[in-house]
């Protein structure tokens, strides 16, 4: 007798593709808008990213209900932090914290892959990248969500050194001035939605830098 | 049984798809979208979906591409065998039956679902065809993963005694449906208008998705693999030179 395998999962994949790019005084986050399940659409218009603090964002891609939660979870303990020491967190502190969020889940996980960004107490750009319990790595630049597989190669390609030999994955914020990472990412989108069926509709681009936090909007394809 | 091991067995190229077929005044039209898909990954942005079965009956597809390539290219062929041997223009319900005979002898397993169209001596015919063999004769007709979508436009709109550029105009709008409310649609729209005076294959008829940004400075690619290191080692100085022959004999 074949053990009965269950037929309910707790767990959904809306789809999207979210990435984050570094700068020397900059950091751009963007994700597209579109939430899906299975073959449908549910809406062309839901934003992945949230603001974590002043100078922290956060997109995530996944199943978008314990995206939510983990948001909410995130905005809690925050305020708690600035009732206590009376300072909005830094970047590379909402980042120890999202992950130490994730691995409390360790056995029943936020089914939530992340991308932080933001700029550091120097006023330099970071980009911190997760898993889904919370493993998780300072790099000069990410992606994660269904078009991660189709975005990062490119992004090697054009913001990563030769050899990792010659430069440490740690350094490799970009050479980009804010106006070129933008291009940039706008361009990795558009290329996405054309061979991923779950990006498309809009994409929400972020800009944290030492004025504030910007946000900008561009079409993608919707179909 | 091998999924239980952990074995999955690969993914084949399906066509989302969705396709659709009316009968108007003088014909039959057929419609199809273009996107082909791997899984969520989309391998062609435009591929062809109405396939040739003879001059004046054609075929839209959607499952398993290779499936549907494969029996449309064999009955059309066994087609023209069979105009040969009679003398006559082939029948709509003749392909229908060549259709139906070789699905349902595979069991569902060749993973075609067809909306077969056409206008022969008897008039205009409609009929689509199931994955297992079985077949319905219809006015109207949505077949793929975008069928309800496509099928929701034709219940609202459709009406008997349609003009050519009413129903060409009713068969890009569900279409366009399925293209945009279904992922496992897109790109772009092909029309097929058969009469009895004959046919008109509309490739991309519509192309409601251009590609939304290409950036002005462009993006250059290295022309080959950096190099890090080069080492030579000369391999001479580790060989034994044994003078006066006869090294080769015992």
């Amino acid at each position: 007798m074949t053990k009965q395998q269950a037929n309910w999962s707790p767990y959904d994949n809306n789809g999207g593709s979210c990435v984050a790019i570094a700068g020397a005084d900059y950091c751009v986050i963007a994700a597209d808008t579109r939430m899906s399940t299975g073959y449908n659409i549910l809406t062309r218009e839901y934003s992945k990213i949230c603001k974590l603090a002043d100078k922290c964002v956060m997109a995530s891609s996944g199943f978008q209900a314990d995206v939510k939660a983990l948001q909410k979870q995130l905005a809690a303990r925050h305020l708690i932090y600035q009732h206590q020491h009376n300072k909005q967190m830094s970047c590379p502190a909402m980042a120890q914290l999202l992950s130490n969020t994730l691995y409390y889940k360790r056995f029943f996980p936020y089914y939530s892959f992340n991308v932080l960004g933001g700029l550091d107490n120097e006023g330099k750009g970071c980009v911190f990248t997760y898993d889904a319990v919370g493993s998780y790595e300072k790099v000069g630049y990410s992606s994660q969500g269904s078009g991660s597989t189709l975005i990062t190669p490119f992004l090697d390609n054009q913001l990563k050194s030769p050899s990792p030999l010659l430069l440490s994955v740690q350094d490799a914020v970009t050479p980009l001035v804010e106006a070129e990472a933008i291009d940039l990412v706008k361009t990795v989108f558009a290329s996405a939605s054309e061979r991923d069926i779950y990006t498309g509709d809009k994409i929400e681009i972020v800009v944290v830098n030492a004025t504030g936090i910007r946000r900008e909007y561009m079409e993608l394809r919707k179909d | 049984m091998l999924a239980n091991k952990g074995v999955n067995p690969p993914s084949f190229r399906k066509t989302g798809t969705t396709i659709v077929g009316l009968i108007f005044q003088d014909g039959v039209i057929l419609g199809a979208d273009t996107r082909a898909t791997e899984g969520p990954i989309v391998c062609d942005k435009n591929c062809e979906k109405i396939h040739y079965m003879a001059p004046n009956i054609y075929c839209c597809g959607a499952g398993t591409a290779a499936d549907t390539e494969a029996v449309t290219d064999m009955v059309s062929s066994q087609l023209q065998l069979h105009r040969y041997h009679t003398g006559r223009e082939s029948r709509v319900v003749t392909a229908l039956t060549l259709l139906k005979r070789h699905l349902f002898n595979y069991q569902g397993y060749v993973s075609a679902a067809l909306v077969l169209g056409g206008v022969d001596v008897t008039g205009p015919h409609l009929h689509t065809i199931y994955p297992h063999g079985s077949t319905d004769t219809l006015p109207f007709a949505t077949m793929g993963s975008g069928s309800l979508a496509a099928m929701a436009v034709f219940e609202s709109k459709y009406k008997e005694g349609l003009t050519r550029n009413e129903g060409i105009e009713l068969v890009t709008e569900a279409i366009c449906s399925g293209i945009f409310n279904d992922l496992g649609s897109g790109s772009n729209v092909d029309v097929c208008v058969i009469t009895k005076g004959g046919k008109e294959y509309l490739r991309n008829h519509l192309q409601p998705n251009p590609r939304t940004y290409t950036s002005s400075k462009g993006y250059s690619f290295p022309k080959k693999t950096e190099v890090l290191l080069t080492k030579i080692i000369p391999l001479k100085e580790k060989v034994e030179i044994i003078e006066g022959g006869d090294a080769m004999e015992e």
